[in-house]
């Protein structure tokens, strides 16, 4: 009933091509922004933005980036973690020696050195696939890490090798509050996932996805195979590269190599597949589940044991807290293996529909 | 997007409630307890989680407190992620009355990421035995405190252990030492200072690599046996160690030429190794030890009640606990320093709390008062030396135990202090901060 399309008439072409054609749906991401923009800033308190919000769409970039190159092109990559430190060293270094440059500048310029090494670890994708490509983006992951701990220029020659991100000054006003933290990567995030949503509407993302379905096929219908997939590399690591600056300067501060560990990339990877690979929206609802459920069930339980007054002991609850966590994704991928996104859409489907089931 | 949003919703409710819960009383002082009971360095976490907290339960129950504040906790797990401890910190900054008392990170990762927020916060991030070293500037660092001994300090206590057993600092010359260290940040933190000393005494220094977590080391011991070093330094954390160990022990090198840091040093890293550990020699800023008049009186009133954190007993007085004891006096004391100025029988503010740490003065008399006469050694801290101690014992496993084989050996502040300065100088020249000046702090 209240989800339905009749009587949305559409009578051009732009109305045709707009991102969200259903009125329901523009309506529904109006009112998220509204509340991400403005409600948020208003009720949230420190602990909201820097401990919870910040690194929630930090790492929903980082996924979407990841879903591009895995999601929509179908090439698999265990190298997310590297593609993110080198956003985070290089945007440290270009405001560390070109700080006339200005802060969204060098995130772009970080973003594109990303890129770049993103092309380079996705040459041999033009050549061995799934698993096997997955293994040779595993060594752009070691190597990356190799390099930034070993040549002193990346890190200014730090003694322990930790980077420290400068004060963010864009048009002379200072981030430093978590609010305003939280807003700047609010608006990079929305800007990015905007073009991320145009971009797998338009000529490339079908070509990416002609690719992922079938690249001999793709390559005979005349998608040239090295441009689409390497620009998928680049792509995705731009986006990934962004989101390691934003880590550096937005959320963590001090930062050293080791935090871009394969861990990470793992942990982006899953996000994704729990999220909805394919699925803009599967990233940042995977980034949701992976990042804020331990959070929550760590809160849950300490309420828990508080209201019952038993005192369990804390290993227990620590262990029980990964013990359940683990089981929800297992949970999850069983009951929709097309992850959290394929949920939603079935629920859609369900609600339009709804009261009158065929 | 819809999903997202329940979630937060959901987390936010949870989050309300339990604070409510956990509703601000006076009298009362609260301190973070945000370790890690799980992973691979759970040994490490729970041993001085249970250390500290059952020090501050003794407190409570046998004084009533500090000067009557009773001290609270709350638990928080950081599965030793950088992420995780952000999040403990922030769910934790402003529990209790005062908010946070001070904090401890227990991770040299985590201890980085809260530098800039524990500074805006005002919030003392206290890192005993590990953390940033430069921070032992506290006219750059003002709420940061790497107290007891900074990686450098104990380096060069180890370089003149090595120099003492050769029979003199000039014997050290045309030596050679491996610097085996994990590799990370905490890993990284001696080299610089290495090379330095490498350069006074003459010795030949190799740094070789293990990555974490550090089970695989046939490579680095394959290497370590090519160069047939006269003493191999350990840098080793967690399962890193007892695997270093039994490869010593593959590659036919003698453990009692193997030197390790404290975070190498403890029950936990040498009784995996068996009888590869046997002869391995490491430092330490606490001593292990029940019988100790402070571990006495956990004993007497905490677990003769059974209320005691740890569940295996047998870990009470093991080099992790004893080492969480240190941590709770540290902090204890700092609150009391903190009311003789402030209001005593008064919670402290962490800024309040700072103050207490930049003027703690733990002579021997006052070690003796706690009941800890060498179980740490004394500490002085001040304004500028937010380090405040700086020495460090050598003990040994004889395969059963540690036993203390040096007296405390002090640190070459020589060589350390103008790097910390030069050190912390560019660190201010980067962040655009200009140093206090200590002369006019009261």
């Amino acid at each position: 009933m209240i989800y339905r399309e009749a009587g949305q008439f559409k009578s051009t072409y732009a109305e045709d091509q707009q991102i969200f054609p259903i009125r329901q749906d523009r309506l529904a991401i109006g009112a998220l922004l509204l509340v991400a923009f403005i409600v948020i800033p208003l009720a949230a308190n420190q602990y909201w933005f820097s401990a919870i919000l910040t690194p929630l769409l930090i790492f929903a970039l980082a996924a979407l980036g990841l879903n591009i190159l895995t999601g929509y092109a179908g090439q698999l990559s265990l190298g997310t973690a590297a593609f993110m430190a080198v956003g985070a060293f290089m945007a440290y270094n270009f405001v560390l020696r070109m700080p006339w440059l200005g802060v969204i500048p060098s995130f772009i310029l970080a973003g594109l050195c990303a890129a770049a090494v993103g092309v380079v670890f996705g040459l041999p994708s033009l050549r061995i696939k799934g698993f096997y490509l997955a293994v040779a983006t595993l060594a752009c992951q070691f190597f990356v890490l190799w390099a930034l701990q070993r040549v002193g220029w990346f890190m200014n020659y730090s003694p322990s090798g930790v980077i420290t991100a400068q004060k963010m000054v864009i048009f002379g006003y200072a981030f430093e509050s978590p609010e305003s933290k939280y807003l700047l990567t609010l608006v990079v995030v929305t800007v990015m996932a905007l073009l991320a949503k145009n971009l797998v509407r338009s000529e490339t993302g079908r070509a990416f996805m002609a690719v992922r379905d079938m690249d001999v096929a793709a390559s005979v219908i005349g998608i040239p195979m090295m441009k689409t997939k390497l620009l998928a590399f680049a792509i995705s690591s731009f986006y990934c590269g962004v989101a390691g600056a934003m880590y550096a300067f937005c959320y963590l501060g001090t930062v050293e190599p080791e935090a871009f560990n394969l861990d990470l990339s793992f942990r982006v990877l899953f996000m994704i597949i729990i999220g909805g690979v394919g699925s803009i929206l599967g990233s940042f609802i995977g980034a949701a589940f992976i990042t804020l459920l331990p959070i929550l069930l760590s809160v849950l339980f300490g309420g828990v044991s508080h209201l019952l007054g038993v005192e369990i002991p804390h290993a227990v609850l620590s262990n029980l807290e990964l013990i359940i966590f683990g089981a929800l994704i297992v949970f999850f991928l069983v009951v929709e293996p097309h992850g959290l996104a394929r949920l939603w859409q079935i629920s859609k489907e369900k609600l339009r529909l709804w009261p009158f089931p065929h | 997007m819809k999903h997202s949003t329940i979630t937060l919703a959901v987390a936010a409710f949870a989050t309300a409630g339990f604070s409510g819960l956990a509703a601000a009383q006076a009298k009362e002082q609260f301190v973070p307890a945000s370790f890690y009971w799980v992973g691979p360095y759970a040994p490490g976490g729970s041993g001085i989680a249970g250390g500290m907290l059952d020090y501050f339960k003794m407190l409570n129950t046998r004084d009533g407190g500090i000067n009557g504040v009773k001290l609270t906790w709350e638990k928080c797990e950081t599965e030793y992620n950088n992420a995780r401890g952000v999040e403990c910190y922030e769910r934790l900054k402003k529990k209790g009355p005062t908010g946070a008392t001070l904090i401890h990170p227990l991770s040299t990762g985590i201890t980085y990421s809260l530098i800039e927020k524990g500074t805006a916060d005002k919030i003392p991030i206290v890192s005993v035995g590990y953390g940033r070293t430069d921070a032992a500037d506290g006219r750059v660092f003002p709420y940061i405190f790497p107290i007891i001994t900074t990686y450098w300090s104990q380096n060069t206590a180890k370089i003149k252990f090595m120099g003492q057993k050769m029979g003199g600092m000039d014997k050290l010359k045309g030596a050679k030492i491996v610097n085996l260290y994990h590799g990370s940040a905490y890993g990284r933190e001696t080299i610089p200072v290495l090379d330095a000393q490498a350069k006074i005494y003459g010795f030949q220094v190799t740094h070789i690599e293990v990555s974490h977590p550090g089970n695989e080391q046939q490579a680095q011991w394959l290497q370590i046996r090519q160069i047939q070093p006269d003493w191999v330094i350990l840098r080793g954390w967690g399962v890193m160690n007892p695997t270093s160990l039994k490869a010593a022990q593959r590659a036919g090198y003698p453990r009692e030429k193997i030197v390790g840091v404290w975070w190498s040093g403890a029950e936990e890293d040498v009784i995996p190794a068996g009888d590869a550990a046997k002869g391995y020699i490491a430092a330490g800023f606490n001593v292990s030890g029940a019988n100790y008049p402070v571990v006495q009186e956990i004993q007497k009133h905490v677990y003769a009640k059974g209320q005691g954190e740890m569940e295996d007993k047998s870990r009470v007085g093991s080099i992790y606990y004893n080492r969480g004891v240190v941590f709770a006096m540290i902090t204890t004391e700092a609150v009391r320093k903190a009311q003789e100025r402030y209001g005593k029988g008064q919670p402290m503010t962490g800024e309040q709390v700072r103050w207490g740490l930049e003027n703690l003065d733990m002579n021997e008399a006052y070690l003796k008062r706690l009941g800890a006469t060498g179980f740490m050694q004394p500490l002085k801290v001040s304004c500028a030396d937010h380090e405040g101690g700086g020495q460090v014992k050598f003990q040994q496993w004889d395969g059963k135990q540690w036993k203390v084989i040096t007296d405390w050996i002090s640190s070459d502040q020589k060589i350390v202090r103008p790097m910390i300065e030069a050190s912390a100088a560019q660190y201010a020249k980067e962040k655009g901060i200009t140093p206090r000046d200590c002369s006019k702090e009261k």
